[in-house]
């Protein structure tokens, strides 16, 4: 019962530092983004100004909004915050875990994103059913990448439960595992598109037709808008978590050692800001390609993928 | 009490001539309709009750058999009920009580054929499936089967005054019996030439490595042109629209599932050795029909349409699933074989369960608005309220998204895929996990469809001024919309309970229960393997996203109770907004049908420069229809037309062919 | 695994990549720049391979590789594509996705093919040998699939970089003078080929192969 109780604890922990510092996380990013482009960002804490400004805010509704476009934020939001509960950010002992494996944490986004699509049909506008069709292809063509990145770990580790895999992967001796890199690479190509950034989609496009996930808040607002934002911060922060915890898991505290857990939290800041800087380079680095070019994207991320689980399975690396 | 004191078979029995029963009692007075649809119709619900009792207990105790005094003089029917058939039965009567409650409020004009008739064909087409789900010698599952073909034919054309759905009833009951005389032809092959018929005898026999293929073979393509598999589908998608909803439901819900029974008692019980390849034609066969099935799905603008071709997809997952079990109990590996079928008939449930709701929902949406294609459909979810929240529940299950049943059966099926390195034949080793990837394209691209289902109907606004006229259904309708959503949300989260009885009819038809397994977690978590490799709890899941929803929710309100307003929609200033400017149907698939070409037959008028009012159609076929059914139908046609050269109406010729025909045996006689 | 091993793994992987790369290339500079890399992996790998198991002929072998694969070729094709004025178009018989997809089918089937063959082999980098099997076949999948002279003069000199690396992966190596002799014959096999190609761009304007099957007999 102790034992449960302390996981718990430090599960509760894990997941409220991922949902407040990911609008931080959010705001590295763009204030990178500022610097490598010769200007002076908004500053670290902007996102949450943001959102202070938007909670405060009364909704606007449209006359035929119905429950399903009131109830989709606090949804993804829920959704979110489960993610942020199963992935291993600081220890891999989460009291939650057993309840998903990495499988299931996929179901958990697709299951946030087909809420957010059916919510921008409900008001019946034409941007919004223009980004929700976009949306869902680009899911269902980085669905298939996204499983066999995750194969590739669950080969060499034998279990597809991320504190496991995490737990193995810290242990092992540092070795050059080929087939990991192309399933990182294969990641980071996955990562760009699910989290709607450059080259897939520009997050910070005014332009409709050239949307793809902001076509699907067009017509939120106020709180609602906040959660969205809140969100979708909350999904990079995972992301990133998730390619963290698979590729680079050292740092990570075993057990509930309490006195370990703020140089793991120091480790995870750091390895954050890093893929935070590289994120930011990429996005400057690239131009976002048409939409009809995403299946080529998608498809170079699968066949990454697929490269790294036949090395591993050929060389055993 | 008394359906707990006799034994199941015997209760099956007694639901069939209930059934039976109720259906000659249709014809008392066959133009009545609230006779039909307010007395049988409800008393056919109880039948259903008490089938899925029977099942409950019938998977848990032994095989028990019965030898009726029905049929020929020397051939009586032989009937059987092991755990196989059991949950098959189950499957059968929940979807029938769910269906039952509909239909009951859902006949409300008479088109077509009387209601009296319409009852005598519905409960004998339930009883003929029972009895296929029974039957233990190979001539009464004929019989059977043929009844399930033909009342389901005449179920299909109901509405005969349309041509369209006479052809369709035609295409229906041509493959069908196609399909049925593969069927007798493996039933031929498997009794070995011994000459007796029984299932009991059939699983002595030792076939070689040929003859088994070859039942193999026929078994395959005779179900499977009743369970529309490629290449045999092309019934589905004609038959199913054609059908008044409840029947399309019954059909792609419960008779689906009886093509899958049969391949399943075929291969695994009938036939005592499998050969690997069988499992890579099924696995490899399944995908493509899986594949298939939703391309063609993403791209259609009839509602029903759209849900036989999404019907088609999970019969592929299904066999695909088949094929993984042969694969692994022919490498031996009997934990991921019993894991794998396990799935499979997960699988079968859910799908009874989400597909029947779905049709379902259809035929509410055509009773109320009188429109098919979905162009003409749209914002339901104002009138409609218990349609479309049961509708969102079974669009969300099929989709496979957690905490429904959908995503239990595909979390399953991909533990087995991805645990599949371990099979001692290094290129099944290597291709195994690429069709995972396979399976899970056609599982996203199927959250796709069912996002434009849910969406072009319910969300958005009215595509035309009369829906604004639309009402919800009746409270028997609504009934069995409710009980089959709710067997979806139970399905979803009290997995272990469901496993627990799948394991006694993995037990003896693999050799592995992992049941087992789940003893050491408990109800709430499923690991099929070890917990430390894998594990899903969906009532944590559930209760974990509904805890933070609620959370949310009373903190934001707390702490930031803003007010709200209804304005008119902002769709970035543009000024003019109609109902025209949202997405058709042909524009939310657009994306699928631009990628994916090559697959489709895609045939375009394009308007020309000088045309007086210049139109654009684009109509999107199947490729197979033109590239094996019309040719064979042209082969057909020439070969009759060769040999009706024979008939010439001049009676003298005639006269001459018996005399040369008598010539010939007293030359050959003498 | 010792550290060689890893290197040798990684650059065995790292070639595999680049076969993959070459085949969905769409200019044929960068197939150029490409093949440049795969000569420079090779050049490495047959270092590290001499490092580690003494053999220092590999050391001789790596220098002819550097100078003739890294330096030479490529700087040959490039003046040949500049002076024929083709940088940009690859056309391709197939799409490209689906090349991919047969391309990943070559892979799992050599690497099966190998698996018997390498288990006899008694070198350190013998598990190596699929991937060079896979090598080959992706760049006669390569040559196959191209429409214009010189992506497929590439697919060829490719194929003999896979056929050296399993050289290298299953018997350290051939001996010097087979090498040399090979080297010999593909440089002047380029240099006449780089003739040849002046020579069909004057008959028929255009470097594409499929006005050659005009010559046939009508």
């Amino acid at each position: 019962m102790a034992e449960f109780v302390e996981s718990f604890l430090s599960q509760l922990a894990q997941t409220v530092l991922v949902v407040l510092i990911a609008p931080l996380m959010l705001g590295w990013v763009n204030q990178c983004r500022a610097w490598l482009q010769n200007r002076s960002g908004p500053g670290l804490l902007q996102p949450y100004r943001v959102l202070h400004k938007l909670f405060h805010k009364d909704a606007l509704l449209a006359h035929n909004a119905s429950v399903i476009f009131r109830a989709a934020p606090y949804i993804q939001f829920g959704c979110m915050v489960l993610a942020a509960s199963i992935v291993p950010v600081l220890g891999t002992n989460l009291a939650f875990s057993p309840a998903a494996d990495v499988i299931a944490l996929v179901g958990v986004f697709a299951l946030a994103r087909v809420f957010s699509s059916l919510a921008a049909m409900d008001v019946g506008t034409a941007f919004g059913s223009l980004g929700a069709r976009r949306e869902m292809l680009v899911a269902s063509l980085s669905e298939p990448a996204l499983l066999m990145v995750f194969f590739t770990p669950l080969l060499i580790v034998q279990s597809s439960s991320l504190s496991s895999i995490v737990d193995a992967l810290a242990h092992r001796d540092f070795a050059i595992y080929p087939s990991l890199a192309f399933a990182a690479v294969a990641f980071i190509m996955v990562l760009l598109a699910e989290n709607a950034r450059i080259p897939v989609d520009n997050p910070a496009t005014h332009l409709e037709l050239t949307m793809i996930h902001e076509a699907l808040i067009l017509e939120y607002s106020a709180r609602h808008l906040a959660l969205i934002e809140w969100a979708t911060a909350v999904k990079l922060t995972v992301y990133c978590a998730i390619g963290i915890a698979l590729f680079a898991p050292w740092g990570m505290v075993e057990g509930t050692n309490w006195l370990m857990f703020p140089a793991a939290a120091g480790a995870l800041v750091i390895k954050l800001a890093l893929a935070g800087t590289g994120l930011a380079v990429l996005e400057t680095v690239s131009a976002k390609m048409r939409i009809f070019r995403a299946p080529e994207f998608l498809g170079m991320a699968f066949l990454f993928a697929v490269l790294g689980m036949l090395i591993r399975q050929l060389l055993g690396a | 009490m008394l359906p707990a004191a006799v034994p199941p078979l015997e209760l099956i029995v007694g639901v069939v001539s209930y059934w039976m029963v109720i259906g000659l009692a249709g014809l008392l007075r066959p133009l009545s309709l609230y006779f039909v649809s307010r007395v049988l119709f409800p008393l056919g619900i109880l039948g259903g009750m008490v089938l899925i009792l029977a099942a409950l207990q019938g998977v848990a105790s032994q095989p028990a058999d019965l030898v009726l005094p029905l049929g020929l003089p020397d051939l009586p029917f032989h009937i059987r009920l092991d755990p196989l058939a059991a949950v098959f039965v189950g499957l059968l009567g929940i979807a029938a009580v769910g269906i039952s409650f509909f239909s009951a409020g859902y006949f409300r004009r008479v088109q077509g054929s009387p209601p009296g008739l319409l009852c005598l064909q519905y409960h004998l087409f339930l009883a003929a499936m029972t009895v296929v789900l029974l039957a233990d010698d190979a001539y009464l599952f004929m019989v059977a089967w043929e009844t399930m073909a033909i009342t389901s034919y005449f179920l299909v054309t109901s509405n005969h005054k349309v041509p369209e759905i006479r052809s369709a009833g035609f295409l229906y009951l041509l493959i069908a019996h196609v399909g049925a005389i593969a069927i007798l032809l493996c039933f031929g092959v498997l009794q070995g030439g011994q000459g007796n018929y029984t299932f009991a005898a059939m699983r002595q026999i030792e076939l070689s490595a040929f003859w088994g293929s070859a039942a193999f073979a026929l078994a395959l393509f005779g179900f499977g042109a009743k369970a529309g598999l490629l290449p045999l589908h092309v019934w589905l998608p004609e038959a199913h629209p054609a059908a008044p909803s409840p029947i399309s439901a019954l059909m792609s819900g419960v008779m689906l599932k009886t093509a899958i029974y049969g391949i399943l008692r075929v291969t695994f019980d009938l036939l005592q050795v499998q050969l690997w390849w069988w499992g890579v034609l099924a696995l490899v066969l399944g995908l493509l029909t899986a594949l298939f099935g939703v391309m063609f799905a993403a791209v259609q603008t009839d509602m029903k349409r759209l849900l036989a071709y999404s019907s088609i997809e999970n019969i592929g997952v299904i066999v695909a699933g088949i094929g993984l079990t042969i694969i692994f109990h022919v490498y031996q590996q009997p934990h991921l074989a019993a894991l794998s079928l396990v799935a499979t008939l997960y699988h079968c449930l859910n799908h009874a369960c989400f597909k029947s709701l779905l049709f379902m929902v259809t035929g509410s949406v055509l009773h109320s608005t009188h429109q098919r294609s979905l162009g003409k459909l749209g914002g339901l979810i104002r009138n409609m309220p218990w349609v479309a929240m049961t509708a969102l529940i079974g669009s969300l299950a099929i989709a496979g998204l957690p905490p429904l049943n959908g995503f239990v059966s595909e979390w399953l099926l991909l533990q087995a895929f991805l645990f599949s390195p371990g099979i001692a034949n290094p290129y099944l080793n290597m291709l195994v996990p690429v069709a995972a990837a396979a399976l899970v394209l056609a599982a996203a691209l199927s959250a796709y469809v069912m996002v434009k289902f849910y969406g072009v109907i319910f969300l958005g606004q009215y595509r035309e001024p009369s829906l604004a006229e639309a009402r919800d259904e009746g409270p028997w309708a609504r009934a069995g919309l409710v009980w089959l959503s709710a067997w979806c949300v139970l399905l979803g989260i009290l997995p272990v309970a469901v496993i627990r009885l799948l394991d006694n009819v993995t037990q003896p038809l693999v050799d592995f229960a992992i049941g087992s397994n789940l003893e050491r977690t408990g109800w709430l978590l499923i690991a099929p393997i070890s917990p430390e490799r894998s594990s899903y709890g969906p009532l944590l899941f559930l209760l974990g996203i509904t805890g933070t929803v609620l959370l949310t929710y009373f903190l934001v309100r707390r702490f930031y109770h803003g007010r709200e307003r209804r304005v008119a929609a902002w769709d970035c200033g543009f000024p003019a907004q109609n109902a025209r400017m949202q997405d058709t149907a042909e524009g939310f698939g657009q994306p699928i049908k631009q990628i994916f070409e090559p697959f489709f037959r895609i045939r375009r008028q394009m308007p020309g420069p000088f045309d007086a009012r210049p139109t654009y159609s684009a109509t999107t076929e199947d490729r197979l229809w033109y590239w094996l059914y019309l040719p064979v139908a042209r082969l057909n046609e020439r070969l009759a037309a060769w040999i009706g050269i024979l008939q010439h109406g001049r009676i003298y010729l005639y006269l001459l062919y018996s005399f040369v025909t008598l010539l010939g045996l007293l030359m050959f006689m003498l | 695994m010792t550290l060689s091993t890893q290197l040798i793994n990684l650059m065995a992987a790292l070639l595999l990549l680049i076969a993959f790369a070459m085949l969905a290339q769409r200019r044929i500079l960068s197939l150029i720049h490409l093949f440049a890399w795969q000569g420079a992996v090779l050049t490495a790998n047959s270092v590290i391979v001499a490092y580690s198991t003494g053999q220092t002929h590999l050391y001789y072998s790596a220098l002819l590789t550097l100078a003739l694969k890294v330096i030479v070729m490529p700087l040959i094709l490039h003046r040949l594509i500049i002076r024929l004025n083709i940088k940009w178009d690859v056309e391709t018989l197939i799409n490209i996705p689906t090349t991919m997809l047969v391309g990943i089918a070559l892979v799992v089937i050599s690497f099966n093919v190998a698996l018997p063959i390498s288990q006899l082999a008694g070198t350190i980098t013998r598990s190596t040998l699929g991937i060079a099997v896979a090598i080959v076949l992706l760049s006669f999948l390569m040559m196959i699939t191209r429409r214009k002279a010189v992506p497929q003069v590439i697919g060829f000199l490719a194929m003999e970089n896979g056929l050296f690396f399993a050289a290298t992966s299953t018997t350290y190596g051939m001996p010097m003078v087979v090498e040399l002799g090979i080297a010999l014959d593909v440089l002047v096999g380029m240099l006449i080929l780089g003739i040849f190609f002046f020579q069909v761009r004057q008959a028929f304007d255009s470097l594409d192969l499929k006005h050659m099957e005009r010559l046939k007999e009508e």
